[in-house]
């Protein structure tokens, strides 16, 4: 299954690392990030791949949103469905 | 993917209130009917609870990997009429309880079916169900309950609404605790639709699959930003705006069908493209219209502000999905509505131009309160002439009003949730109870010679 993994907040040290350190715990597997500075936010996508992860997605989802409270940014995962579907045909 | 896709997607979803307003799974009752109401009655618990076991939980677990929000899990049944015609009981309202207690095993917000189709006439089951709907909506929590009065082929059953005029009056009796909520939960019906996923008129026709999983969409407030970028252009436009938006808006009902059909190994039979309102502000279809120009909704050019949106969210929608149906159009619930409500509270907004409206938007004189001394026949007056919109234009409308006992207009009625809050509305004080009184049926439209 894969992911589309969103991270937006105030930039700081660490956050990067924080975020893939904790997906490669989780082993999921990133296929694709694309990372800029939008109007002041620190603004992070990245492609995964769910399928080598062991937990569920709504634990994974849980670990990521607690990881997110810990380096003051907000973090989400949705399956990448959602956003081909509504964009492509 | 482009990152300023992903953004779009989740603003839609996280500030413009973008959700799946319901997933509804229809159901067939008719191989539970049976001559003891009893044993038919624990069939409909049986199947009901069987099929729908994993309905809710379903709905959250799409919820949570796709990130959309699912607002409700519904049940939709096969007109109780037709089921418990078959049956000796006298009272239906057992038939109601047995499907809340379904509503209550399976977690599901509503259960509608609770229904007669009596556009032309009424079997005894129709007879029998409709003088049970106030005992039936007193004594049950998420029963939805719908009468069909009309249709373009058949014309309008003036019996029918004569009757229900006084139902809606008891129901609003029997509930007046709950400021008249089981007149919420009502609505007559003309060219009522077999696939509606939306309550309270949701029933699950006879020409219906067993089962079936049905989507409504909803975004008003999606359709609204994107209109804010488009100000004093022409309405060529506003149009190919909307149609895009809409389409964005249904892909996501498709996708979300087809994977909670897939879950539950369930067919997937429709989308319903729909603009719901709810109370919450940004997620109200009076304020699209007054970002096409009007400075209240209500005021002179709304029919046609309405009447372009609701067939822009239709064309827009129907390459989206691979199923259209439902009621598919732009909803105007009064009390649902903030931007419809503050149009009232203002004076912007009477019955009359609501009546004006149901004309070209999807569905009717919905979630009204009127004063509750309104008189059994003006209700009924109401009905015939939505139903009379209905049948000569070829398309569904319907009544939903809430007769707010020891209310008079100005005062509010309070109903919280999804339903929101009404104010109080005048209604014509001239009496139509001779012309109620006829009863009859009033025959079907002729269908040439268009004017």
């Amino acid at each position: 299954m894969k992911a589309i993994l969103t991270v937006i907040g105030k930039d700081n040290v660490g956050i990067i690392a924080g975020v893939s350190g904790k997906l490669a715990d989780l082993h999921v597997n990133i296929l694709d990030v694309s990372q800029t500075i939008m109007n002041g936010y620190f603004t992070m996508m990245m492609i995964l791949d769910l399928s080598a992860a062991t937990d569920s997605f709504g634990d994974i989802k849980k670990f990521l949103t607690e990881k997110g409270t810990d380096l003051g940014v907000q973090i989400k995962i949705q399956r990448e469905e959602i956003f081909t579907s509504m964009h492509s045909l | 993917m482009e990152t300023t896709q992903i953004l779009e997607t989740i603003r839609m979803i996280e500030e413009e209130k973008l959700d799946i307003r319901t997933i509804t799974m229809g159901i067939s009752l008719l191989d539970c009917i049976d001559s003891d109401g009893e044993k038919a009655r624990g069939r409909i618990y049986d199947k009901i609870t069987r099929l729908a076991e994993n309905l809710v939980k379903t709905g959250e677990a799409i919820e949570n990997e796709f990130g959309i929000p699912i607002i409700n899990k519904r049940i939709s049944v096969t007109p109780i009429a037709l089921v418990a015609g078959a049956s000796q009981d006298e009272d239906y309202s057992d038939f109601a309880r047995t499907l809340d207690k379904a509503a209550k095993t399976t977690g599901v917000n509503f259960i509608g079916g609770f229904s007669a189709l009596v556009q032309k006439g009424y079997s005894i089951g129709d007879k029998r169900l409709i003088q049970s709907i106030p005992e039936a909506l007193a004594t049950t929590d998420f029963v939805c309950s719908s009468v069909n009065v009309g249709s373009t082929r058949s014309g309008i059953n003036m019996d029918a609404v004569k009757q229900m005029g006084i139902i809606v009056k008891k129901t609003a009796e029997r509930t007046a605790d709950k400021q008249g909520l089981g007149c919420a939960k009502l609505v007559i019906f003309a060219n009522a639709v077999e696939d509606n996923p939306f309550m309270a008129g949701a029933f699950h026709g006879v020409g219906e699959e067993d089962c079936v999983i049905n989507v409504g969409v909803s975004g008003p407030g999606v359709v609204k930003r994107a209109l804010e970028k488009v100000k004093g252009q022409p309405f060529d436009v506003v149009s190919e705006t909307i149609k895009k938006i809409a389409f964005k808006i249904t892909r996501m009902g498709q996708l979300v069908g087809h994977e909670a059909s897939t879950r539950l190994g369930v067919p997937f039979g429709i989308v319903d493209l729909s603009l719901a309102p709810t109370p919450a502000v940004g997620d109200s279809v009076a304020h699209i219209l007054e970002e096409m120009g009007l400075e209240s909704v209500g005021t002179h050019g709304t029919t046609a502000a309405l009447a372009l949106l609701n067939d822009a969210v239709k064309k827009g929608g129907v390459m989206a999905c691979s199923h259209v149906g439902g009621l598919s159009g732009a909803f105007i619930p009064v009390s649902e509505d903030a931007g419809m409500i503050h149009a009232v509270e203002k004076g912007a907004l009477n019955l009359e131009k609501l009546e004006a409206m149901t004309a070209v938007c999807s569905v009717g004189l919905d979630m009204i309160a009127i004063p509750g001394d309104t008189p059994a026949e003006t209700i009924s007056a109401m009905i015939a002439d939505e139903a009379a919109i209905g049948v000569i234009n070829n398309k569904t409308t319907a009544v939903r009003v809430i007769p707010a006992l020891g209310k008079s207009v100005g005062d509010t009625v309070e109903f919280g949730g999804l339903l929101g809050y009404a104010p109080v509305m005048d209604v014509n004080h001239h009496s139509s109870a001779d012309f109620i009184a006829r009863g009859g049926r009033i025959p079907a439209p002729i269908h040439s010679f268009k004017n």
